[in-house]
């Protein structure tokens, strides 16, 4: 364990070479490689400093100035998981699997094995259960040059989520994905997570970041998603954290041939969320929407990049982001989009819209589109507004009070993002949630846990290798 | 008297629109207000509703014995005002449903009733409905949103029934209607009709006036009530048209 600032990047090389033995205890070779590579590209580039690029509008030298205790493998002993959530919406079955300060929760259980030949567990037990499958995935899709907190994750992440989907599968129910701070130190985690989604298969994932206590604690995880030709993927992302919480999640979908990705981050509180989206659309045909909502107060931040890479031709994308700004609030959104030389018949589409309630509250809206081929069709637009005053006065008439008004509008602003949510009993419980945060009656305790199950009996490990 | 306005003047950014309306609207009447474009018709409307645009800078409005200028728009929509809007705004995202709900729900909170049930409340929207001939299916969609300038008014007369205000003022309620439109909307404004409520019309056309007939005429020029009489006053004016009430204001 240390317990220091994260500003300093020479700790963090002195970290390494003191921990990688525990660190990397289970790694595969691949995973040795990137780390070797991380440390070397955190040496030269350092930690991202307000005049990079992609963090001009996000300073972050504040939260990586606290000390924060970092743990170089699970610390916990005794967990009572069971104790720490409470069974909110009964009505959906999902698959739950936890994380507790950034460890998987049901630490000595196996992989688990659904019927359908799906797998279901902890990082670091693939890397010893199933490292073949590992190998071919960990590491191809995330990009660390440029991305400094990528390659801290690569460096130092030893654990995390790992979902495999074999070929011509539907996952019966929703797999959820949590991540509980619960911990009287300020910490820094850092979590790693590996979907793969094989041909012709469905996967839900919801992937949730909940705080239980008010400590500053810093999140930096990265899931990386394979999604296989003519594959689908819905992914949730939902952040209700304290607002002295930082996190950064980095999601990074490779798409092959037909593939559709649904993905949605839905930030509701924490002291800065930032998300980033990496979409390569690496397969004619393949399909991306990227939906997002932030609803920030006080002296939030929140920032969104999103980057979308049509890298074959006849792909199409669409990104709606919206956010309303309350107080001090300050909302950034990054879209940039590249269409290659080669990805001719292209249809992009991208839009932020945002409304401010207060004069003090801002915003940092800025389009890329970078587009090498003659044949496509992409367009943005991004607008800055407050509440519509003529449907105020309208509403208003009716009878309606201007608080009630106020939050019909903001409501109705934000539905057009939940009404996109495909899986309806998770619709109506987001929609309930946005509904609680817009009142402000939305506590950090209101856990995004769906479902409560217990893990099944773990079950032998087996893997049918001619599905890989 | 359920409405009594004196001597009230009223602008926007320091011009004066209304410069020293008298009016007085007893339950059971109808009225009109006629008058030519930009005399205040429609700043008179917006000023008894509550519009904060406008600055009332002298004189007073009286609804059911006390002074409502001080009251924001929505109280005085629960002692009883109702305004059909010109242009009824568009709220995408907002179903009808739940705008008609929290507006009957916070109106009868004000008067210290129950909400209405959700079955009470939906067979009371179908039953208005009816009364201004919507065949669609409003549940699901948003307040006006993609509605045609018919439906966007029948719209505002199935929102009056639903609320059964005492005093409706009608802005300009026929302009951009079809005949049939006008004829369905008019039906609906007079099945509202009772000895307890009172509504105001505000027409720049008589053509309205031959549907909903009404008890009192006024004519509204240059921000004062300069003729007031039966309805035989609204045929005169078709017949000799604004520039009669023109010519004879300026002879006085």
């Amino acid at each position: 364990m240390t317990n220091a600032p994260l500003n300093d990047v020479s700790l963090f090389i002195r970290w390494f070479d003191e921990h990688l033995k525990t660190i990397g205890r289970n790694d595969v070779p691949r995973w040795r490689e990137l780390r070797k590579q991380a440390i070397k590209t955190l040496e030269t580039t350092g930690l991202p400093k307000p005049t990079d690029e992609r963090w001009r509008n996000t300073d972050i030298a504040k939260q990586l100035s606290l000390p924060y205790e970092q743990h170089f493998e699970d610390f916990q002993k005794d967990l009572d998981v069971e104790k720490i959530f409470a069974c909110e919406v009964p009505d959906l079955d999902t698959f739950l699997i936890t994380m507790v300060n950034g460890w998987y929760a049901y630490r000595n259980s196996a992989l688990r094995i659904l019927p359908s030949g799906t797998i279901i567990g902890s990082l670091s037990r693939a890397l010893r259960d199933a490292p073949e499958l590992v190998e071919a995935h960990l590491g191809h899709y995330a990009k660390m040059e440029g991305n400094p907190f990528a390659a801290l994750n690569t460096a130092f992440a030893s654990d995390g989520i790992f979902i495999y989907v074999p070929d011509n599968t539907v996952v019966s129910k929703p797999i959820q994905m949590v991540n509980v701070v619960d911990h009287p130190e300020n910490l820094f985690m850092q979590t790693r997570n590996l979907v793969i989604v094989g041909r012709n298969s469905h996967l839900e994932l919801v992937h949730c970041d909940d705080s239980h206590n008010h400590t500053a604690g810093f999140t930096n995880s990265l899931t990386e998603v394979y999604i296989g030709e003519n594959a689908g993927v819905d992914y949730y992302k939902m952040q209700n954290v304290n607002d002295h919480s930082t996190v950064l999640h980095s999601a990074w979908f490779n798409l092959q041939r037909e593939a559709r990705l649904n993905s949605y981050a839905i930030s509701l509180n924490g002291g800065l969320i930032r998300n980033e989206s990496f979409v390569t659309l690496n397969g004619q045909g393949a399909d991306a929407n990227i939906y997002g909502l932030y609803l920030m107060d006080k002296k939030q931040q929140t920032d969104n990049l999103v980057f979308v890479d049509h890298a074959a031709p006849n792909c199409t994308s669409s990104e709606m982001f919206k956010g309303i700004l309350d107080d001090y609030a300050h909302g950034v959104f990054n879209g940039h989009i590249l269409v290659r030389p080669d990805s001719q018949q292209t249809i992009a589409y991208q839009s932020n819209r945002n409304i401010l309630l207060t004069d003090k509250a801002r915003v940092n809206t800025q389009p890329f589109l970078e587009i090498y081929a003659d044949d496509v069709k992409c367009s943005h637009g991004a607008t800055v507004g407050q509440l519509d005053s003529e449907a105020m006065f309208y509403l208003r008439s009716r009878g309606i009070g201007e608080e009630n008004a106020r939050m019909l509008l903001m409501y109705a602003f934000a539905a057009e993002v939940v009404g996109k949510i495909k899986i309806e009993i998770l619709r109506d419980r987001i929609d309930d949630l946005v509904k609680k945060r817009l009142r402000g009656e939305l506590s950090i305790c209101d856990q995004c846990v769906l479902h409560c199950s217990k893990p099944d009996q773990p079950v032998v490990f087996e893997i049918d290798m001619s599905k890989i | 008297m359920l409405l009594q306005i004196k001597d009230l003047h009223a602008g926007i950014n320091g011009k004066e629109i209304l410069r020293g309306v008298n009016l007085e609207v007893n339950a059971g009447e109808v009225h009109a207000i006629m008058g030519p474009n930009g005399t205040g018709k429609s700043t008179l409307a917006s000023v008894i509703a509550g519009r904060e645009l406008f600055d009332v800078t002298q004189g007073d409005v009286v609804f059911k014995g006390q002074s409502i200028l001080e009251m924001p728009v929505e109280q005085r929509a629960r002692e009883g005002i109702f305004l059909g809007f010109q242009y009824p705004v568009e709220i995408p995202g907002v179903s009808i449903t739940n705008f008609m709900r929290t507006a009957l729900n916070e109106i009868r909170k004000y008067r210290g009733l129950e909400p209405l049930s959700g079955a009470a409340f939906l067979a009371r929207m179908e039953e208005k409905k009816k009364l201004v001939e919507i065949q669609t299916k409003l549940t699901n969609r948003s307040v006006n949103e993609g509605f045609s300038g018919g439906e966007k008014k029948k719209n505002e007369i199935f929102q009056m029934a639903m609320i059964e205000p005492t005093l409706s003022i009608l802005d300009e309620t026929d302009s951009g209607l079809d005949i049939d439109a006008l004829r369905i909307v008019a039906n609906g404004v007079n099945a509202l009709r009772s000895a307890d409520n009172a509504i105001v019309v505000i027409t720049h056309y008589q053509r309205l006036l031959e549907y909903i007939v009404p008890d009192i005429v006024h004519v509204l020029y240059e921000g004062r009530i300069v003729k007031t009489g039966g309805k035989e006053l609204a045929l005169e004016l078709e017949e000799k048209g604004y520039e009669w009430i023109k010519k004879e204001m300026e002879g006085r």
